[in-house]
C-alpha cells in the first residue's frame, strides 16, 4: 500500500511539471527559446528593442516604467528618457510610475491591420517562450497578406514583419521531400545569429514581464522549502516522543 | 453551581470563562478527552489537512478581497494589479489558486478514505451526508470563485456550466437568464458571483464543517479496521483501543501538516500553473465575450463528472447522468448494506469493484480533458458505465449472493448496455465499440460470476474483535 501511495505521488508531480499544450493552436514543432531571465544585460537589450520596435502598437498595460527598469537594472531617469513615449492630456510626458500604455487608438488599429494588436505584458504566460521565440524567426513574405507579409507559426496573421530591417525576408520554400520551411532570402542588418540573439532577448524581456517576481519567488521557496523540512523533522521526532507510551 | 467543588479548584480566569462559556468542556470534549482509535494511518491526516486548507483559503481570500474589483471593467486588471504592485500580493494570490486544486485534492482522497474502511456505515451516515453537501458546496464555491479572474477561461467555463440549465425543459431559458442576471454572462454575473464567492457559500461551508465534526465527535471515529472501540471499554468508561486525540493526533497530525505544506509551497513557489492544470493559459487573456476559446476544458476536479455528461449525445439528459453522478453518492450508506466495514476484511470482489471504482474516476478525469473526439466519447461512456455500475455493485456485495441470482443479475446487466450498444451500432466504430464493451462486461464478470466459481472470491474475512495495531 505503502509503495502504490508513493508511487501515485510521484506521477502527480511529474504531471504537475510537464508542461501542458500550448493555447496557440500551432502543432508543429517549436524553437527552444532558452531564454535566462536572470540575466539582465540580455533583459536591457530586449527591453531597449521591445521599446524601439513594439511599443508603438503594443502595451504593456498592467506593468509600470519604474518597476520594469528597478527589475531588470536600469534607473528612473533611464526609463524616463528612453522608455517613456507617451504623453498625458497637456502634453507632457506620463510619470515614470504610470502603466506602459500606448497612444495608438483602438479603431485606428483596427482599420490597419484588422485586428487591434494585443496587449503583451502576459503573453509569454499565454504562448509561451518557445512559441514567442519561433513566431518571431517565422515572419517570410507572402504577396497575398495586406501588409506584404505571413507568418509560419501563426497563419494569416495581422502583424507586418516589423523586424524586417534587422532579419531581412524569409520566403516559404519547399524542398525535395515536399516538407515545407523557411528560406532567408535577403539579407537584413543583422546575421542570422545576431538574430537569433535579438529575438531572444526580447522574450526573454517578455518572459520577465509575464511575472516579474519568478526569479524572487524561486528565491524565497528554497528557504521555505529548507524550513518546512526542518519543521517537519522535528514535529516528527515531536510524534515519536508523545507516542511512545502507546502500544 | 456554587456548591460543585471543582469550580472551586479551577479559579482564576479560566473559571470565571467557564462559569460562563462551556470552553474548557468543548476543549475537553473535542480534543483532550475525545478518544479516538489508535489505529490511524496515512489516510486519516486528510480530514485536518481539509480544515487547514479552508483556513488556507478563507485567510488569503479575505486579503484578495481587500485589492480584487469585482467589476468587469477592472476585474482582470485588478488581479494583475494583486500580482505585481500588491506587496506579497502574488504570493496570497498562488495560495488562493493552489488552495483551491489542493482543496479538491484533500477532499478526494478523504472521500476514498470513507470507502476503503465503510466510514459512512451505521452509525455515521449523517457524517457522510454533510460530507458530501460539503463536497457539493465546495463544487459551487470553486466554480463562482473561477469566473472572478474574468479570463477567457473564467468566461467561457462559465459559461459551459452556466448553459448547462439551458437543457431544462420549459424552464430552461428563463433559468439561465435568472442566474446570469443578463442575458449574456455579464458584469452582473460577475458580481452576483463574488458575493456568492466571498459571503454566501463560505458561510454555509463553515457552518456544514461544524456539523460534520459535531456529528463525527457525537458517534467516534471509524478506524482501519472498522471496528466499535467503544465496544470494549476499561473499567474508567474509556475504550481500550482509545487515545485522546489532543496531544496524541494533534501532533501526529502537525506531522502530516508539515508534509502537506512542503508539496503545497512546492507548487506555490516553483510550479504556481499547476503543469497547466491549476491556472490554465488562456485565463491570462481577459476575457472576450465574441471570441471562443478553441477548447473549454473544466479545472481537473470537475472533469469527472464533465466525461459522464459528455458521454451522453442528448444534452438534457447528459446533465441529468451528470446530477446522477454526485447526488448517488449521497446514498452509499443504504447502497452497502454489508456489516463489514473495512476492506481490510472485505472480499476480492469488493476490493476490485473499488479499486476499478477509483480508476474509472481518474480516466473519466483525464477523458474530460480532451477534445471530444469519437474514442473519446466513447471511451466516456465506458467508464461512466463503470462508474454507475460501481454503486449497483456496492448492494449487490452487501451479502454473499446466490449461483442462480449472480448469474442472472449480470445477464440483465449486460444485456442493458449491450441493447444501447446495438442500437447506436456504427460500421464505422465497430471495434471501437465492441473493445469498449469488453471494459464493463470484464468487470461485472470478476465480481459478479467470478465468486460463483470461485466462492473465495466473493467471501468476506471475519473482523477482529479489537483494532490490530
Amino acid at each position: 500500500m505503502k509503495k502504490l501511495i508513493a508511487a501515485t505521488f510521484v506521477g502527480l508531480a511529474a504531471l504537475l511539471t510537464m508542461p501542458a499544450a500550448s493555447a496557440a493552436g500551432y502543432d508543429g514543432d517549436l524553437m527552444s527559446a532558452n531564454v535566462d531571465v536572470s540575466n539582465q544585460n540580455a533583459l536591457q537589450r530586449g527591453a531597449r528593442l521591445f521599446a524601439d520596435n513594439c511599443m508603438g502598437c503594443h502595451s504593456t498595460k498592467y506593468e509600470r516604467y519604474n518597476r520594469v527598469g528597478k527589475g531588470i537594472g536600469l534607473t528612473e531617469e533611464h526609463m524616463e528618457e528612453h522608455f517613456v513615449f507617451v504623453t498625458d492630456e497637456e502634453g507632457d510626458p506620463v510619470g515614470v510610475g504610470s502603466l506602459m500604455e500606448i497612444a495608438m487608438e483602438d479603431d485606428y488599429a483596427e482599420e490597419a491591420f484588422g485586428v487591434v494588436p494585443p496587449d503583451l505584458t502576459l503573453t509569454a504566460r499565454i504562448h509561451g517562450e518557445d512559441w514567442l521565440y519561433t513566431f518571431l524567426k517565422s515572419f517570410y513574405r507572402d504577396e497575398s497578406r495586406p501588409l506584404g507579409a505571413n507568418n509560419a507559426v501563426f497563419d494569416n496573421v495581422g502583424m507586418p514583419h516589423v523586424l524586417w530591417h534587422k532579419q531581412g525576408w524569409q520566403e516559404l520554400v519547399e524542398d525535395e521531400d515536399g516538407n515545407e520551411r523557411l528560406e532567408l532570402v535577403e539579407s537584413g542588418s543583422m546575421s542570422p545569429t545576431e538574430y537569433d540573439r535579438a529575438v531572444r532577448d526580447i522574450v526573454t524581456y517578455l518572459s520577465y514581464i509575464g511575472e516579474p517576481v519568478q526569479l524572487e519567488r524561486q528565491r524565497i521557496g528554497v528557504f521555505v522549502m529548507i524550513f518546512l523540512a526542518f519543521f517537519t523533522v522535528l514535529a516528527y521526532f515531536l510524534k515519536k516522543e508523545y507516542w511512545k507510551d502507546v502500544h | 453551581m456554587a456548591s460543585n467543588p471543582d469550580e472551586k479548584i479551577q479559579g482564576g480566569f479560566l473559571g470565571w470563562v467557564d462559569a460562563r462559556f462551556p470552553l474548557s468542556q468543548m476543549w475537553n470534549d473535542h480534543l483532550a478527552k475525545y478518544y479516538a482509535p489508535k489505529n490511524f494511518n496515512f489516510w486519516y491526516f486528510f480530514g485536518s489537512l481539509a480544515l487547514l486548507v479552508l483556513v488556507i483559503q478563507i485567510v488569503t481570500g479575505i486579503f484578495l478581497t481587500m485589492f480584487y474589483k469585482p467589476d468587469a471593467e477592472l476585474a482582470f486588471s485588478s488581479v494583475e494589479y494583486i500580482m505585481r504592485d500588491v506587496e506579497w500580493g502574488w504570493l496570497i494570490r498562488y495560495m488562493h489558486s493552489t488552495g483551491a486544486s489542493m482543496f479538491f485534492v484533500v477532499v478526494y482522497l478523504h472521500m476514498f478514505r470513507a470507502l476503503l474502511y465503510g466510514s459512512y456505515k451505521k452509525p455515521r451516515e449523517l457524517i457522510w451526508i454533510f460530507g458530501m453537501l460539503i463536497y457539493v458546496v465546495l463544487m459551487a464555491e470553486a466554480f463562482a470563485g473561477y469566473l472572478l479572474p474574468w479570463g477567457q477561461m473564467s468566461y467561457w467555463g462559465a459559461q459551459v456550466i452556466v448553459n448547462l440549465f439551458q437543457t431544462i425543459p420549459y424552464i430552461g431559458p428563463e433559468l439561465v437568464t435568472w442566474i446570469r442576471g443578463d442575458f449574456l454572462l455579464s458584469d452582473a454575473t460577475l458580481n452576483r458571483f463574488f458575493a456568492l464567492h466571498v459571503v454566501a457559500l463560505p458561510l454555509v461551508l463553515i457552518l456544514l464543517v461544524a456539523a460534520h465534526i459535531i456529528a463525527l465527535h457525537e458517534v467516534g471515529s471509524n478506524n482501519p479496521d472498522g471496528v466499535e472501540i467503544k465496544a470494549h471499554k476499561d473499567e474508567n468508561g474509556l475504550p481500550k483501543d482509545g487515545i485522546p486525540f489532543h496531544p496524541y493526533y494533534t501532533v501526529k497530525d502537525i506531522v502530516g501538516v508539515g508534509v502537506f505544506l512542503i508539496v503545497f509551497f512546492a507548487i506555490v513557489f516553483f510550479a504556481p500553473e499547476g503543469g497547466g492544470y491549476f491556472l490554465k493559459a488562456d485565463n491570462f487573456i481577459p476575457s472576450d465575450p465574441l471570441v471562443t476559446p478553441d477548447l473549454i476544458p473544466p479545472v481537473w476536479y470537475f472533469t469527472s463528472m464533465y466525461s459522464v455528461l459528455r458521454s451522453i449525445p442528448d444534452p438534457f439528459l447528459g446533465v441529468v447522468a451528470m446530477g446522477a453522478a454526485v447526488v448517488i453518492l449521497f446514498v452509499i450508506p443504504w447502497l452497502d448494506r454489508n456489516p463489514v466495514k473495512s476492506m481490510r476484511y472485505r472480499s476480492f470482489a469488493a476490493k476490485f469493484n473499488l479499486a476499478v471504482f477509483v480508476v474509472a474516476f481518474v480516466i473519466l478525469g483525464w477523458l474530460g480533458l480532451q477534445q471530444a473526439t469519437t474514442a473519446v466519447s466513447d471511451m466516456s461512456l465506458r467508464f461512466a458505465q463503470v462508474y454507475f455500475l460501481f454503486f449497483f455493485l456496492l448492494w449487490f456485495l452487501s451479502r454473499e449472493r446466490s449461483a442462480g441470482f449472480s448469474i442472472l443479475a449480470f445477464l440483465v446487466l449486460v444485456a442493458i448496455y449491450t441493447f444501447y450498444d446495438v442500437v447506436r451500432f456504427d460500421p464505422d466504430e465497430a471495434s471501437l465499440i465492441m473493445w469498449g464493451w469488453l471494459i464493463p462486461t470484464v468487470y461485472l464478470f470478476v465480481t459478479m460470476v467470478a465468486p460463483v466459481f470461485a466462492r473465495g472470491l466473493g467471501r468476506d474475512r471475519a473482523v477482529p474483535q479489537r483494532v490490530t495495531s
